[in-house]
């Protein structure tokens, strides 16, 4: 029950199930800072704005923390790969969530409106750049990057900061924010009222549409445009974590072939699409709280339809095919994988019973007057 | 072979940005704790005062929180941007470290620390007091799992080379987790960030004092400081385990570097407390010694015997003799020779395999390396003395300077007389400054004192960086001195800011700058 690739394939869906929880959570955070300009004019609207996320960012921000250390410590030779070879845009990302902690933390409290507003383009940028370099990551996982392991097992990239920006992966980048944004607008609808919330509605409109009919071209493009390697031959699946033991070849059967040849998986996407569709369509009427839960599993569907579509590759190289990291050749030990694994069973629930009890407290509208009155708590 | 400018480059970006996270982090740990003290006060005594220290100190954790947050990313972020080599080798040990961190302590202490500033009307006071302990819980965790972290580094244990994978991989959990340095480490950095809690509250609150505002505010959150202060001070300093300092090489290479013990002295050593340590000579002139000091401070034992620097790399220089048949071994394995022979000959050397990797800086292929070679590779094994022996003494110094005025200050509260000792007063503030500065030399001591290895005996540092270029690396360098600096400007503006508003801050209208010049005392 416990084997070596029972264990893989389990954190594949760990994994995932991290990667789902940071996008669903921290997604909307996001969505809110890059809305904050827009949505709210006056130096009171944004800060009803920003105290709809205020007592719960950091909590989200740690799903990032920790897909960053759950990858370090799954598989280490993803980690060491992708960080060192994206660095620049690994540095920006990075520079740009500096922007967050200090904007929220920081904003109110001084009085002088110019600060404020400063803090509120930094919040922008905070919201908004790192969604769209992780899209534009997200588009180079399925074009595949250019890197390869020396005899060491030392990752060499190849390419260059600008190589990413090719067109696939911008558009990829533009439809990651357009789902943060509206995922931050549906929110946003549940916490706030009158004019910021007539506001919001707008955003929910044109970012519902842009992202369902970005979605739908970008998985168009994967069907007929790119190619997706294949892997020939490989040791056992409860081998030596050494990725230079298998052959791959540069092309293969194409990006649909997992569903069609499991229509199970078909799923995913049809949960994506019609969660997001469906959280378009309600938020329109009153059960904006059920239109942010479903966009939520759209959300999800959609992850897990990029996972099934790559499956079993994590990482592909565009220069080197053998160099490919997949979840069966490049994970940690078995021993780790069962450490860890215990761990994580005993502390998901927990912290998703805090943080469930956290929102609870916490949840409610921000109205104007609050902020008025608790004016020198509030953020 | 990445050239020497990149493995600088990433040294200095690493350490700058780790020595800046620890800025923030002590205050962090003990102000959380000082919080908890507070609020526990509060609920115990229902009195507002302690519900507006709670509040007031909170503003300005607050303020240093938000700074531990963004500079905590940039550590994580940065072991797979610039030490993809180290990620990779040593992954599946300290992987799980940092991820469990994540699960039990960064969780923790984000999740609540958004309660703690906006649930004071939605929580009930039993349930407002668990969220302030779960915060500073969440903290000390955080602490302990990267500490163990970190001790791995200096002590690796419970893990082997695996041939096929070519990397270490984790042989027992509990024996990283029960590492004798970790304890040692943990004890002493925590203690370290309570000292640092303390002396902050303390010097602000003299302050108040000095200036005859808000006395009876000032007084209790000085006692409460001088309290929990001198409890954390003598853990600082007394506390500690005679196992941790003498287990592994590169410890006890620090240790004889910090007292610049050139030869082994019989037990129980002296300790020298000033001198002028002289590289070239292997000497240290004009040694001011004290006698049974070191073996005291070292070993917590007068009959442990601290080795000293020209036995240590004798010692070196044999293992990395050795280390270059177990290198001769593992290629001769990776070239298919899977002969039982040789499978021996490699168990047989492969402890030192990370010694005969110290070649690979001067011969990429170990096995050639000439004599010479490896001479200067056991030279390398021995860290800058004047550093070490210079930036030790300044803890050290620092620590024992607390110390009497954590002492004094409890004295003077006991007797009631604290805030007639204007002296006192005057030099807790000044001494503000002081456990950072020892923070930030002693883990430069530990630091800096294990060069040549990012993974002691294991993994050379020279080896562990990633495949970039200068001009990759001085952009970020770049970039992070251009947002820390602007952070660090706007930081303390929004510190002193706070602090010079006091209480008043609150808008309680009960305090000095709203009372005007009448002091109020409860
Ligand atoms: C002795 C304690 C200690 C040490 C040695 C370190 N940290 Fe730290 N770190 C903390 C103690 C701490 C803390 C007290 O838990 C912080 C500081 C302030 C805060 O917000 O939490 C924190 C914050 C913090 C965060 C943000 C967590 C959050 O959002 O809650 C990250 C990702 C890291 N750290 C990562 C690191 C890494 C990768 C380190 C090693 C190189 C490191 N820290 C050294
Ligand atoms: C937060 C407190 C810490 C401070 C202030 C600190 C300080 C430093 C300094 C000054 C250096 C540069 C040493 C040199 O000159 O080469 C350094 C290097 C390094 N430290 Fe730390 N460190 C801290 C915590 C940690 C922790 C907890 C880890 C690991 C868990 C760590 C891992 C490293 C690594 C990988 C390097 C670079 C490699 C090397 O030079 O050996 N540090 N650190
Ligand atoms: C006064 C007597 C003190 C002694 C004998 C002492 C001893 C040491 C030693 C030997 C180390 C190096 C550990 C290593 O190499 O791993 C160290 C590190 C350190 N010290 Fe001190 N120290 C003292 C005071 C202080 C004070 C007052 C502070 C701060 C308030 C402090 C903070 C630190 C920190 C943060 C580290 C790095 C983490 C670690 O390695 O534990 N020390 N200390």
């Amino acid at each position: 029950m416990f084997d070596y690739e029972v264990m893989r394939l389990i954190w594949w869906v760990f994994i995932g199930v991290v990667a789902i929880a940071f996008a669903v959570t921290e997604g909307f955070d996001f969505g809110v800072c890059t809305l904050l300009p827009f949505v709210a004019k006056s130096d009171l609207e944004r800060r009803v704005v920003i105290n709809t996320v205020g007592a719960t960012w950091e909590g989200n921000q740690v799903w990032l923390i920790l897909l960053g250390g759950a990858i370090f410590a799954i598989w280490p030779a993803v980690y060491a790969t992708l960080f060192s070879g994206l660095y620049v845009a690994m540095m920006l990302v990075l520079f740009a969530l500096f922007f967050r902690p200090a904007g929220f933390d920081y904003r109110s409290k001084m009085p002088d409106p110019e600060w404020r507003n400063a803090w509120d383009w930094g919040l922008f940028i905070g919201g908004t750049l790192p969604p769209v370099l992780l899209g534009v990551l997200a588009g180079n996982l399925a074009l595949g990057l250019p890197f390869h392991l020396d005899a060491d097992l030392r990752p060499i990239y190849d390419g260059s900061f600008w190589g990413l920006l090719n067109p696939f992966a911008l558009f990829c980048g533009v439809v990651c924010l357009a789902g943060t944004t509206f995922h931050g607008a549906l929110f946003l609808q549940c916490r706030v009222e009158g004019e910021i919330f007539r506001r919001t509605q707008a955003a929910v409109h044109v970012f519902g549409l842009a992202l369902l009919a970005g979605l739908a071209l970008a998985a168009l493009w994967l069907f007929f445009g790119l190619s997706r390697p294949e892997i020939l031959h490989m040791a056992a699946l409860d081998g030596p974590s050494n990725p230079l033991l298998k052959t791959v070849s540069a092309v293969g059967p194409g990006w649909f072939s997992h569903f069609n040849s499991h229509p199970w998986m078909w799923l995913a996407p049809v949960t994506g699409f019609a969660g997001l569709g469906l959280a378009w369509a309600l938020a329109k009427g009153e059960a904006r709280l059920w239109a942010f839960a479903v966009a939520g599993l759209g959300i999800a569907g959609i992850l897990l339809s990029i996972g099934f579509a790559l499956f079993p590759f994590l990482l592909i190289s565009s220069t080197d095919p053998n160099s490919s990291l997949t979840l069966w050749d490049a994970t940690s030990s078995h021993l780790t994988l069962l450490w860890a694994f215990w761990i994580t069973v005993v502390f998901l629930p927990i912290v998703l019973l805090y943080t469930r009890w956290v929102y609870k407290v916490m949840w409610g509208k921000i109205t104007e007057e609050q902020v008025v009155n608790d004016s020198r708590t509030l953020y | 072979m990445m050239g020497d400018d990149i493995v600088m480059l990433s040294r200095l970006q690493f350490g700058l940005t780790a020595l800046y996270h620890f800025l923030f982090v002590p205050l962090t740990l003990g102000l959380t704790f000082i919080l908890g003290i507070m609020e526990s006060v509060y609920v115990m005594t229902g009195k507002q005062v302690y519900k507006d220290m709670t509040k007031f100190w909170g503003k300005l954790f607050a303020i240093n929180f938000a700074m531990g947050v963004t500079t905590g990313i940039t550590l994580e972020f940065q072991f797979g941007t610039n030490w993809a080599y180290y990620s990779h080798y040593v992954g599946d040990i300290f992987g799980p470290l940092l991820a469990s961190e994540g699960w039990m302590a960064f969780f923790l202490e984000s999740t609540f620390v958004g309660l703690f500033f906006f649930g004071w009307d939605r929580l009930t006071k039993p349930q407002h007091l668990l969220v302030t302990w779960l915060l500073a819980i969440g903290t000390n965790i955080s602490a302990l799992w990267i500490l163990i972290a970190n001790a791995w580094m200096q002590h690796p244990v419970g893990a082997e080379f695996n041939v096929e994978t070519l990397r270490m991989e984790l042989t027992s959990f509990s024996e990283v987790f029960f590492n004798p340095v970790a304890q040692v480490k943990f004890v002493h950095t925590v203690a370290a960030g309570y000292v640092t809690g303390s002396m902050f509250v303390l010097g602000i609150s003299s302050w108040y004092l000095l200036q005859g505002r808000d006395i009876g505010f000032a007084r209790r959150s000085f006692s409460i400081a001088a309290a929990f202060g001198l409890a954390s001070i003598l853990s600082v300093i007394v506390l500690g385990d005679e196992s941790g300092y003498t287990q592994g090489e590169t410890q006890k290479v620090k240790l004889a570097a910090i007292e610049a013990e050139w030869t082994t002295e019989p037990a129980p050593a002296s300790f020298t407390v000033f001198g002028l340590p002289n590289n070239e000579t292997q000497h240290t002139d004009f040694a001011v010694k004290v006698p049974y000091a070191l073996g005291l401070i070292a070993t917590r034992s007068i009959d442990e015997q601290v080795a000293g620097i020209k036995e240590l790399r004798d010692g070196s220089l044999q293992r990395i003799k050795s280390g270059v048949e177990a290198y001769r071994a593992l290629q001769e394995i990776r070239g298919g020779d899977k002969s039982a022979d040789t499978l021996a000959l490699f168990q047989a050397h492969k402890d030192d395999l990370g010694y005969g990797l110290l070649l690979k800086k001067y011969a990429p292929n170990v096995v050639d390396a000439t004599p010479e070679m490896v001479a200067q590779a056991a030279d390398d094994t021995i860290p800058a003395v004047g550093p070490l022996f210079w930036t030790f003494r300044v803890m050290v110094a620092s620590g024992f300077t607390m110390l009497f005025i954590f002492a004094l200050a409890f004295y003077y509260c006991a007797t009631r007389v604290a805030d007639q000792k204007r002296w006192l007063l005057k030099l807790a503030v000044w001494s503000i400054p002081l456990p950072w500065i020892a923070a930030e030399t002693g883990w430069f001591v530990a630091e800096y004192g294990r060069q040549p290895w990012t993974i002691s005996g294991v993994l050379p540092t020279h080896l562990s960086v990633s495949n970039l270029s200068s001009g990759q690396l001085w952009l970020s360098i770049g970039g992070f001195a251009f947002f820390y600096t602007a952070l660090l400007v706007i930081e303390l503006y929004l510190m002193q800011k706070y602090v010079r508003l006091g209480p008043s801050s609150l808008g309680s209208g009960r305090y000095f700058l709203e009372t005007q010049a009448k002091p109020a005392t409860e």
